[in-house]
């Protein structure tokens, strides 16, 4: 589909952007009928390998991924209560980035009425729209529209409806305080009146009109304000219900036993013991071992009675010391050659290889669901960011009909693109299922750690060539393993190169926040000023002048400006550096100069100083949207200084938040933000990109202050 | 072997027969359903589980029910007076200081029991206390701010 420019000449995201989707490595469980059984069911041979990917699809169709379908009509979008309730129903999920609050804002402002006045009833697959998985920065360009055109549809009925009463034309009526009121400003309708009209339930089955008229942004009261979560009371005082927290009567605890590595098959196995003990329930299926009982320490009992038994087939796996060869040598057709390499007679080249390790997102909440078995209809509470995707799972373990299965999702603690699968709430199924009974299950650290998917490693191969001019003449590209996000260049040179090549990858991997665009841009960035240092070029000038898009210039120049570049990297400090980058991704534009601190003697980087600058459009919460950067930078600090997987033979050598040391109060820079409001502009998700430019920016820094070239995260200091 | 234990919670009288092994916060999740309480990690590492023991801020992953005995907990749900929130409450509300909040509990209960245990501690020594809690959100600036709040406001109310 070709981008359509507006009249502003502001090219918004094409349908093919819009309907993004993140590649996920899902466990595939089955549960209902065992291969041997469906063999038995449908006849062995072709049949089974021509049916069973054929339902996968369609259940996988029916079960979420990609943007999803959105709100068929008005009331599954709106719901209005006679009360003068006004529910928001929508398939994103609040995790801490802010949707909750957003998209009340979105409907407050079309419906015209207080933020406060808004429920917004999010993720319960039995009742809201699918709008499709919560990720890639797709909230704010797609679902708010959505919901605000269905808000302005429900405002156009209420306009409607007062005009048909009141037998006036609708030039003539106002909006005020949440009410219309006619000419004379006596008479008012609310929403409540027209719920209660005979009419109303037939209004609400109509389509959403496309062209729907939306507030305009210089007129908006509820969006571009600083606004708190609606809920924030109740996370203050502990009563919000995290998926963890969720109680069903007469629920048991679960327990799940893991393979001791990556790889290993279970041989044998005795469950005898573990049955025999009060109150635990056992359940042996196939490779999946799990217990539950009336308490978590009795299960954990249990688990370890079982463990004792368990007889496992082990196969070498690739350890991280030998990771990034292993990466290369499974690159699929090979790291493919420079194109150029002909043509660099008589040219500076410049060539690097980058090392981007495993890490993990490790929220805070690890991976909880509570499941329930009513008639052989499944509901389960559980934390993920892609409800359908989690119902289609279920689905297709338990091979149950869509209407079959439910999945709400509490406000969870917290995904970073780390909880978009729904192993967990199959494990919970699974064990509710032979309980007869509602079953909690949540993993613990270790697990989280060890089975939830990592961000993928990545090596990336970078080489250019610079013209007689200091200009980039060629770039070649390469990133092995991670992923092709912001693999191009946004800067202007003579001819690239860019490719992402798929490897073998050794762990479980799938997304993260902002993708491979971390791994891609801390690359490019970094190398972009070992080019410079070639080119005998501030990195500044040298980017600027390899740089015309105007959002990314703008920022960058922002950043340099407020840091004070031009003089701070003239100052010579032999224990400090200043280290900048810039980076687009997902529509929005971010730039960053640091200042770090270097301790040599016990080889330590203190990162002083952060000064960003961010832009994502028209600013729509503008104190969510300092969090969201504010987190962004501190998350992308952990990855930069000393988040790094550790493996050896298929077993998590650093599975402990002692061992895997995420960023924590003495952590924390002076942050210098600059939010760039462009409310000419449509607005752009912004819980991703402002990561993708804080571990670049350090390692520039860390190669200024001691003029060793940094490869590979975390940066280290070269030992001198 | 189940063991009666006793001891006051959130300001009452609280009697429980278990296993005295099991972590407090397993008791208040499980059998008390007080679930403002998080497991974060299960070791201490996190302090997502942070309750007041006898005043002190104590992660009650890595603390056994049987310890408490004839002690005095208090959790995030007995904080408040009524419908009156905590100061400390007030500031985490004021500055909006968290995204997911998973973490905020303990880091509530963190605060409150570090000024308990020093209430002239300066606010770098409160720091250096709230450096064992995790926000993964990231979200340490405004949960700083929020802290120098909270301990403006009550500092004022000591004065």
């Amino acid at each position: 589909m070709k981008t359509k420019l507006p009249p502003n000449g502001i090219a918004r995201m094409d349908c093919e952007e819009l309907n993004y989707d993140e590649p996920v490595e899902r466990v595939n469980y089955d549960f209902g009928l065992s291969r041997r059984s469906f063999v038995k069911v449908l006849g062995a041979g072709l049949l089974i390998a021509a049916t069973l990917p054929a339902m996968a699809q369609e259940e996988g169709r029916r079960g979420g991924g990609m943007g999803g379908s959105g709100a068929r009509n008005i009331g599954a979008r709106i719901h209005l209560g006679q009360d003068g309730t006004i529910t928001v129903l929508t398939g994103k999920v609040e995790g801490g980035q802010g949707a909750r609050t957003e998209l009340s804002q979105a409907a407050a402002e079309e419906l015209g009425v207080p933020v406060g006045q808004i429920q917004m009833l999010m993720a319960d697959t039995g009742a809201v729209p699918d709008d499709g998985g919560t990720y890639g920065s797709m909230t704010t360009p797609r679902t708010l529209p959505s919901v605000r055109r269905g808000a302005a549809a429900a405002r156009d009925l209420l306009i409607e409806f007062a005009c048909g009463q009141w037998k006036v034309g609708s030039d003539t009526v106002q909006m005020r305080d949440g009410k219309i009121f006619d000419a004379a400003g006596k008479r008012s309708l609310t929403y409540a009146d027209l719920a209660k009209s005979g009419d109303a339930a037939k209004w609400f089955e109509q389509a959403i009109p496309a062209d729907v008229e939306l507030t305009p942004v210089k007129e908006w009261k509820a969006l571009g304000v600083p606004t708190l979560r609606p809920n924030a009371h109740d996370i203050v005082t502990g009563a919000h219900q995290y998926p963890s927290d969720i109680a069903r009567p007469g629920m048991l605890y679960g327990k799940i036993l893991r393979a001791p590595a990556y790889g290993a098959k279970l041989v044998s196995i005795d469950v005898t013991q573990a049955k025999a003990m009060k109150d635990v329930m056992v359940v042996q299926d196939d490779q999946f071992v799990g217990v539950a009982a009336p308490n978590s320490s009795r299960a954990e009992d249990a688990l370890t009675a079982i463990a004792k038994t368990a007889k496992w087939e082990t196969v070498p796996q690739p350890s991280s010391k030998e990771l990034f060869d292993y990466l290369k040598q499974n690159a699929q057709g090979g790291v493919p050659p420079n194109p150029y390499a002909g043509e660099f007679a008589g040219a500076k080249v410049v060539r690097q290889t980058y090392h981007v390790p495993y890490i993990q997102h490790a929220p805070l909440e690890p991976r909880a669901a509570v499941a329930e078995w009513n008639d052989g209809k499944l509901t389960v509470w559980t934390g993920s960011q892609n409800p359908f995707a989690v119902c289609g799972e279920l689905m297709r373990a338990f091979h149950l009909p869509g209407d079959g299965v439910r999945v709400v999702i509490p406000d969870f603690g917290a995904g970073f693109g780390g909880k978009h699968s729904g192993e967990c709430a199959m494990e919970a199924a699974r064990l509710a299922k032979t309980a007869d009974k509602p079953v909690s299950l949540q993993w613990t650290r270790e697990e989280e750690f060890t089975w939830a998917y990592f961000r993928p490693a990545a090596v990336i191969e970078a080489e250019a060539s610079l013209d007689g001019g200091g200009k980039i003449a060629t770039w070649h590209f390469i990133n092995v393993n991670s992923g092709a996000n912001a693999v191009d260049t946004p800067y202007t040179v003579g001819k690239k190169d860019c490719h992402f090549v798929p490897s073998k990858p050794p762990l479980r991997q799938s997304s993260y926040r902002a993708l491979a665009a971390t791994a891609n841009n801390f690359a490019r960035e970094v190398f972009m000023d070992e080019v410079a240092a070639a080119a005998g070029a501030d990195p500044l000038e040298f980017r600027l002048a390899h740089l015309e898009n105007d959002r990314l210039r703008a920022v960058l120049e922002k950043a340099a400006k407020e840091f004070d570049w031009p003089t701070r990297v003239k100052k010579k400090d032999p224990d400090a550096g200043v280290g900048l980058a810039c980076g687009t991704e997902k529509g929005s534009f971010v730039a960053a100069c640091v200042e770090v601190g270097l301790d040599r003697k016990n080889n330590r980087i203190k990162v002083r100083r952060v000064c960003q600058a961010f832009e994502c459009g028209a600013i729509l919460n503008p104190a969510n949207l300092l969090s969201q950067v504010q987190g962004a930078i501190i998350m992308g600090l952990g990855a930069a200084l000393r988040e790094e997987m550790q493996f050896e033979n298929g077993r998590i050598l650093n599975a402990s938040f002692g061992k895997y040391q995420v960023p924590r109060f003495d952590d924390l820079p002076e942050l210098d933000i600059h939010l760039v409001d462009r409310p000419d502009l449509p607005s752009a998700g912004a819980g991703e990109t402002p990561i993708i430019v804080i571990a670049p920016a350090i390692a520039n820094a860390v190669f200024r202050a001691t003029g060793k070239s940094v490869n590979a995260l975390p940066v280290r200091l070269a030992a001198t | 072997m189940d063991t009666k234990i006793s001891f006051i919670l959130n300001g009452k009288p609280q009697t429980i027969v278990t296993d005295p092994e099991r972590p407090l916060l397993e008791v208040l999740r499980e059998d008390l359903r007080l679930t403002g309480t998080k497991f974060g990690c299960g070791e201490g590492q996190c302090r997502a589980c942070t309750v007041l023991l006898n005043g002190a801020s104590t992660p009650s992953c890595i603390t056994a029910i049987g310890d408490v005995d004839k002690q005095e907990v208090v959790t995030i749900e007995g904080l408040a007076s009524g419908d009156r929130l905590h100061p400390v409450q007030e500031a985490f509300l004021a500055e909006g200081a968290f995204q997911c909040g998973y973490c905020t509990a303990g880091m509530i209960l963190g605060l409150v029991g570090a000024l308990k245990e020093n209430p002239g501690a300066s606010e770098s020594e409160v720091m250096s206390q709230m450096q064992r809690h995790i926000c993964r959100c990231g979200s340490y600036a405004k949960y700083a701010k929020a802290i120098h709040r909270a301990m403006a406001q009550t500092g004022k109310a000591h004065a």
